[in-house]
């Protein structure tokens, strides 16, 4: 699909291109041995480091590089054996060094992929330029005195990956499918809990517009978008910003914009003048970074299945459409339930109940796969119910609703309710007999060829068994006797 | 390499240190010498030679990743000049 934003004259093209920050789940910080978790009191989970003492020196924790090398492996990328640390320095008071720990001219990963799907079912690769480790800053709060800023360091010196894009994205769209996949993979991953709300993943956004063919033109940097939904719009109204200026004669400035969503509108954020003059230079703290190559083998073996690789599997082994295996691996806790229910069974069964039934029953009840009112074992329960001919499909959807309400089990359910499926033929000839009887000017319009009756008489010998005929007998015994 | 007065005065901007124009020249001066003396280096023939990064093979040393800091706020907030209960306060900064 192209996505061309119409200008006075012709048409323009979108050039995208994503830094995404993922804060690193890990028990404490990259450098200091405070607490990495969220929601302390203010400045208590903090060390000397992250308040930036004098004479303080960072140390590096072992399982944040890992999970740098985890998610650089699920990313399909390349890692580099030895990277280093570089001081990135800026003015600021939630940055009590005076300067962010990163990684500027080695990064621990280097170039990878992402592959996109769209709502077209197309597929696109979506290259990944690098990957570094890097310090958070703390947070700073302007409303609580009229004069004064508020600041809580405990988020500061945390862990981030950042994870930067080429600019290969061409459409709103495919930034959300990018976001929307990086954050499955590093769910998955267990590596960043992909949680945009909460402020643990943010986006940057360059966006940049070029005639077709064109190289690229200047881009502007809209900062620190904190969901997809706005990373989407904020895209789409900076680019029209562009094409606007570079009509009526303008030039794009590089600078630092924010989006506002309330009025639709991206704003320049930063004086221009000395911004990104960050004056890199190398960390004298910090030794170059060095893993063993066994030790990245090692990660690599332990990594769970991605979701790729799972949906590829769930088409291959449970021979379900590609559509519906995409649905299940959206999170890895609605695949593990879809395996639970699937395991033994008819899996296209099992698909269709989670992902239509199942599905409905958690958005109506408001609940989430892990408090869910009905067990994988409960309705894998149930669909042994149908497989084995003890209700039909129509009943299953009863019982299913009861299993919700009552937490009983299907076999519960119908043993109590007396729901079982009704084969015996004499019983359905007799019922088939009885609607007959009560219909003979349906009887007569049938016979003169109104053929589209069967229905009817399906549903009315159904309707006199009270749901419980085998549907394949009342069929059968109907087409007998009509 | 020579500093002119503007490169001077932006990397003292870029310091967040104020100067006075009248100090531009001395500071001006200071800075090539500075420089110029560190220039001398340009005379080592360092081709084919891997950029040093520190002594020896050395490598960056890792911890484990426990908690074993934090929760020493009075510590944390004993230079703040202005604390606001358990925060740092600075002047208001509003971008």
């Amino acid at each position: 699909m192209t996505y061309l934003i119409e200008g006075r004259d012709g048409p323009w093209e979108l050039v995208v291109g994503l830094e995404v920050h993922a804060q690193v789940i890990s028990q404490s910080k990259l450098f200091s041995g405070a607490s990495a978790s969220y929601g302390g009191e203010p400045n208590t989970h903090v060390s000397l480091v992250d308040a930036g003492f004098p004479g303080m020196l960072p140390v590096i924790n072992r399982e944040c590089v890992a999970q740098a090398v985890r998610t650089g492996l699920g990313l399909k990328a390349r890692v580099n054996l030895e990277s280093r640390f570089d001081r990135k320095n800026y003015f600021y008071a939630d940055l009590p060094t005076g300067y962010q720990i990163s990684q500027f001219t080695h990064p621990i990963i280097g170039e990878g992929a992402v592959e996109i799907e769209l709502a077209d079912g197309s597929t696109r690769m979506i290259g990944i330029t690098r990957l570094h480790l890097e310090q958070d800053a703390g947070k700073s709060m302007h409303d609580q005195d009229p004069a004064r800023s508020f600041i809580d360091l405990n988020r500061a010196g945390v862990a981030l990956m950042e994870i930067v894009s080429e600019p290969d994205i061409r459409t709103p769209e495919e930034a959300g499918a990018y976001l929307r996949k990086l954050r499955m993979i590093l769910r998955y991953l267990g590596t960043c809990d992909g949680n945009m709300e909460e402020g643990s993943m943010r986006a940057d956004v360059n966006v940049s517009v070029r005639k077709a063919g064109e190289p690229f033109r200047t881009r502007c940097e809209i900062k620190n978008v904190n969901s997809i939904r706005y990373v989407m719009q904020a895209i789409e109204v900076e680019a029209v910003r562009q094409v606007e200026i570079w009509e009526s004669g303008g030039s794009v400035d590089q600078e630092t914009r924010l989006f506002d969503p309330v009025r639709s509108e991206t704003r320049s954020l930063r004086s221009k003048e000395d911004a990104h003059d960050y004056r890199y230079f190398p960390d004298p703290d910090l030794l170059p970074l060095v893993i063993g190559e066994a030790w990245v083998q090692d990660l690599a073996a332990h990594l769970p299945e991605l979701p790729d690789a799972k949906r590829q599997r769930f088409q291959d082994e449970y021979g379900i459409p590609r559509y519906d295996a995409g649905v299940l691996v959206a999170e890895q806790a609605t695949a593990d339930f879809y395996e639970t229910v699937a395991r033994g069974r008819d899996p296209r069964l099992a698909a269709n109940w989670v992902i239509g039934d199942f599905f409905a029953a958690l958005n109506r009840t408001g609940r989430t796969i892990q408090d869910s009112p009905i067990s994988a074992a409960a309705l894998g329960g149930m669909l042994d119910l149908i497989t084995d001919g003890t209700i039909n499909g129509k009943i299953a959807k009863d019982v299913f609703e009861e299993m919700l309400a009552s937490g009983e089990t299907a076999a519960e359910i119908v043993e109590r309710k007396g729901l079982r499926q009704v084969t015996d033929t004499g019983a359905i000839d007799a019922a088939v007999q009885a609607v007959l009887d009560k219909n003979p000017d349906k009887l007569a319009e049938y016979r003169s060829g109104k053929d589209k009756l069967f229905g009817f008489f399906v549903g009315q010998v159904m309707k006199a068994m009270a749901g419980k005929g085998n549907p394949a007998l009342v069929n059968e015994a109907l087409k007998k006797v009509l | 390499m020579s500093l002119d007065p503007a490169t001077v005065r932006r990397i003292a901007r870029l310091a967040r240190i104020g100067i006075d124009e009248s100090d531009l020249p001395a500071l001006q001066r200071e800075l090539n010498g500075i420089l110029g003396w560190i220039e001398q280096l340009n005379e080592v023939d360092i081709d084919g030679v891997e950029p040093m990064v520190g002594t020896g093979h050395a490598a960056l040393r890792m911890r484990e990743d426990v908690v074993t800091d934090g929760g020493a706020r009075d510590a944390v907030l004993s230079n703040a000049p202005d604390a606001a209960g358990p925060y740092y306060t600075v002047p208001k900064v509003v971008e």
